[in-house]
């Protein structure tokens, strides 16, 4: 019984955490969905989000080091911290210039190009926004705290234990996740089917040529795609970044999202939340039932190995769209 | 335009033929300013710059010698520590320190080749402490194994001598470097009767969550950490969801920065972590530091890192070779040293009380000597706990000495077997 409940416990957590997943996912499959384009650079996005955020939150002058050494200053800082909620908003819109400037710059430059070529531009990206977010906001650890409760929740320990007599053990961060999570995807499937810019991004998801032809601004969809998925990141970047505090590691945060699109498909939002609930729930299960057999530490490569079986048999992912090409 | 372009010209040719201005004290310091591991390569690398600034600002370098630095990044990754290693040993270098385990066990066979000694103070492979295997690494004042028995010595002092039956974990980075105190935990556990679980991290350790439920369904006594980076991070604040007593978590003196503290706020009070050395900026040598270094707009940062405990470190590393240097000198009679002789003022470092008075950090760290049998010193630390509200750590614990029954004879075995597999005779 007490196997039992701890597996529940894990199962549960690793739901949790598979919605954080889920979140970094989202932000993959909408560009994928509306461009064709597999986002390398959506990990650094996360990590740039959450550092733009934190910067403007704690009053950090951006480009101090730069500013410093060719002015001979010692700049550090404002002097003041910004409210949260402004903080948020300015960061949102610094998420829609750098949308608007991709789509400018690179995209705009490759239009009908291989989907390889806008791959590797992706590449590019991700290196030169690491490094533009290291001279902005600088390279040392930043806390990141905008209210949201952590620690373990004591409603659901104490309930679980009056159920079972064994109290779970939820992290009332992940609770907060998963209803952002639920409201963002709610938010983005009302978006998508009922708003005409939804129904755009949908008929330049279904076919480019066909959305051209009626008319549809490929450009215009693209900017408003990666602002979306710009959204996505500063809300990942925020529940991640709250975990471990801001710093460079946080693009990694990408490195997980990855088995999750192999397993829920590279063109679906639901896919990327089943996915998500399905690695988190499934390498949380393995390592606690399999783990002190092999000496732990499996979650890393699970997922991948998951991922890679199930390519096997649907290599477009649960929810992905079977290609099918016509000869 | 051609008279521009002519200078241009010019200017190339006297770049390629005149000799480099190297000073003649080259010291290569194996950075990483970016990438993942950042946060703790910056005040690092900061530390090292800043104390030789001020001896070639204050001082005129080291016996007359300037000591010229040379940073190369490695985002510590052990591919381009061994680049950076290779494209630099040209340049005269005199030791190597590159703040990375997985680096230093690529480096150990070549620095022996090259004949270049290298300092990994605290990290890289513990048996090298056996000098006379290991003639070119030296891993003073403590290693790993030091650590782990300290840690265990300090439980034990906390419950009157008896851990039987106690439950500890080992939250361990899965690399050769979170993997170095297993023996000595396990030997220990022998000897003392505890219950020892390993728990492995994988790289980077942001997402720890079965980990951490492990402890708690384990209802784990003590936690001891081998991290870094971002995983030291996460594991104070996953301790902290799961209301584990932050008195009862004791990290390495890599997984005791105030990175690591930092981002769980008021849920990190009263971690501990091992200290190799003293904290805070209340020694004399900081004084000079402002006045030769700072306020001369010499720093190698912006100073957010001065006094944080992996700048001292890198202070303190960098005392440590600076002596070395001095050693090698008077016992050469030359000022201009080579990579020969600073191995033998790393061997013949002898760290005084009056010696760390003359650095201007008086007490900061335990007195040790080195030797041809001995380049690990004597393995004493301190126990160090953080205050959230004042945000700073103090140190709690006078010196600790590690288990040197247990610890010696592994010593012995590791040494000795490396010893067998590269055809190496014990030179002392």
């Amino acid at each position: 019984m007490q196997t039992l409940l701890f597996a529940l416990e894990v199962s549960l957590n690793g739901f949790m955490t598979g919605i954080l997943y889920a979140l970094v996912a989202l932000g993959f499959v909408l560009i994928f969905k509306a461009s064709g384009v597999f986002n390398y650079a959506q990990g650094v996005m996360v990590l740039f989000a959450a550092l733009t955020l934190v910067g403007l939150q704690q009053g950090i002058v951006p480009f101090q080091h730069l500013i410093n050494n060719l002015l001979g200053t010692s700049i550090h800082g404002f002097g003041w911290n910004m409210p949260t909620f402004l903080a948020l908003l300015l960061t949102l819109l610094t998420m829609l210039l750098l949308a608007w400037l991709v789509e400018k710059l690179i995209l705009k430059h490759l239009v009908n190009q291989n989907p390889v070529i806008l791959f590797m531009a992706t590449i590019g990206l991700a290196y030169f926004l690491e490094g533009f977010g290291d001279l902005m906001w600088g390279a040392d650890l930043k806390k990141l705290d905008i209210g949201i409760p952590m620690g373990i929740s004591d409603t659901v320990e104490q309930t679980t234990y009056d159920w079972f007599g064994y109290g779970f053990f939820i992290d009332r961060l992940d609770i907060t996740a998963s209803i952002v999570a639920a409201l963002l995807v709610i938010g983005l499937t009302i978006f998508s089917q009922f708003s005409k810019t939804g129904r755009a991004l949908r008929a330049v998801a279904d076919d480019h040529q066909a959305a051209l032809s009626v008319g549809i601004s490929l450009r215009r969809i693209w900017v408003i795609v990666w602002s979306i998925a710009g959204l996505v990141a500063l809300i990942a970047g925020i529940f991640w970044g709250s975990k471990s505090g801001v710093q460079f590691s946080l693009s990694l945060v990408a490195l997980k999202a990855l088995p999750v699109l192999m397993l829920g498909g590279l063109t679906s939002i639901p896919g990327a939340i089943v996915g998500g609930l399905l690695i988190g729930v499934g390498e949380k299960l393995f390592d606690f039932m399999v783990g002190p057999m092999i000496g732990g530490a499996t979650e890393n490569w699970f997922a991948y190995v998951v991922a890679l079986v199930f390519l096997l048999f649907r290599p477009q992912g649960l929810f992905g769209e079977k290609i099918i090409e016509r000869v | 335009m051609k008279v521009r372009k002519l200078a241009i010209s010019l200017a190339t040719i006297i770049s390629l033929v005149a000799p480099p201005a190297l000073a003649d004290l080259v010291i290569p310091w194996l950075s990483y300013r970016t990438g993942p591991y950042s946060p703790s390569g910056i005040p690092a690398a900061d530390g090292f710059a800043d104390y030789f600034t001020l001896l070639n600002e204050r001082d005129g370098g080291i016996g007359g010698e300037l000591v010229k630095i040379i940073e190369c990044e490695t985002g510590y990754n052990t591919q381009k520590g061994v680049e950076c290693y290779e494209a630099t040993k040209g340049e005269g270098s005199l030791v190597y320190a590159p703040l990375s385990t997985g680096i230093t066990y690529q480096l150990i066979p070549k620095v022996a080749v090259d004949q270049i000694p290298m300092h990994t103070m605290g990290y890289g492979r513990t048996s090298a402490k056996n000098g006379a295997i290991f003639e070119w690494i030296f891993n003073f004042p403590g290693n790993y194994w030091d650590g782990a028995s300290i840690a265990i010595n300090h439980i034990l002092d906390e419950n009157g001598g008896e851990i039987s039956g106690k439950k500890i974990a080992l939250v361990y980075h899965n690399s050769a470097y979170g993997k170095e105190p297993i023996k000595t935990l396990e030997k220990l556990s022998e000897k003392y009767g505890y219950e020892l679980t390993l728990i492995p991290v994988d790289h980077p350790g942001l997402e720890q969550k079965s980990q951490w439920l492990e402890i708690r369904r384990g209802r784990m006594d003590y936690v001891l950490m081998w991290g870094w980076g971002v995983m030291n991070s996460v594991a104070i604040q996953e301790a902290a969801n799961i209301r584990f007593p932050m008195e009862n978590f004791i990290g390495i003196w890599w997984s005791g920065s105030e990175n690591d503290v930092l981002p769980a706020g008021e849920r990190a009070h009263n971690y501990k972590a091992l200290a190799l050395h003293g904290v805070g900026t209340d020694y004399p040598l900081y004084d000079d530091l402002k006045t030769y270094v700072y306020d001369k707009g010499l720093a190698a940062g912006d100073g957010s890192s001065i006094g944080s405990v992996l700048y001292n470190r890198a202070v303190y590393n960098s005392a440590l070779l600076a002596e070395a240097i001095k050693t090698a000198q008077e016992m050469h009679g030359v000022s201009d040293i080579t990579p020969v002789m600073m191995r033998d003022g790393l061997e013949n470092l002898s760290v005084t009380e009056e010696v760390m008075t003359s650095w201007g950090l008086p007490g900061f760290a335990p007195p040790f000597e080195v030797s041809c049998e001995n380049h690990g010193g004597d393995g004493l630390a301190m126990v160090q706990q953080w205050d959230a509200e004042a945000q700073e750590w103090n140190i709690i614990t006078g010196l600790i000495s590690s288990d040197k029954e247990v610890i010696d004879p592994l010593i012995m075995e590791d040494s000795t077997q490396y010893a067998a597999e590269n055809n190496i005779t014990p030179r002392c």
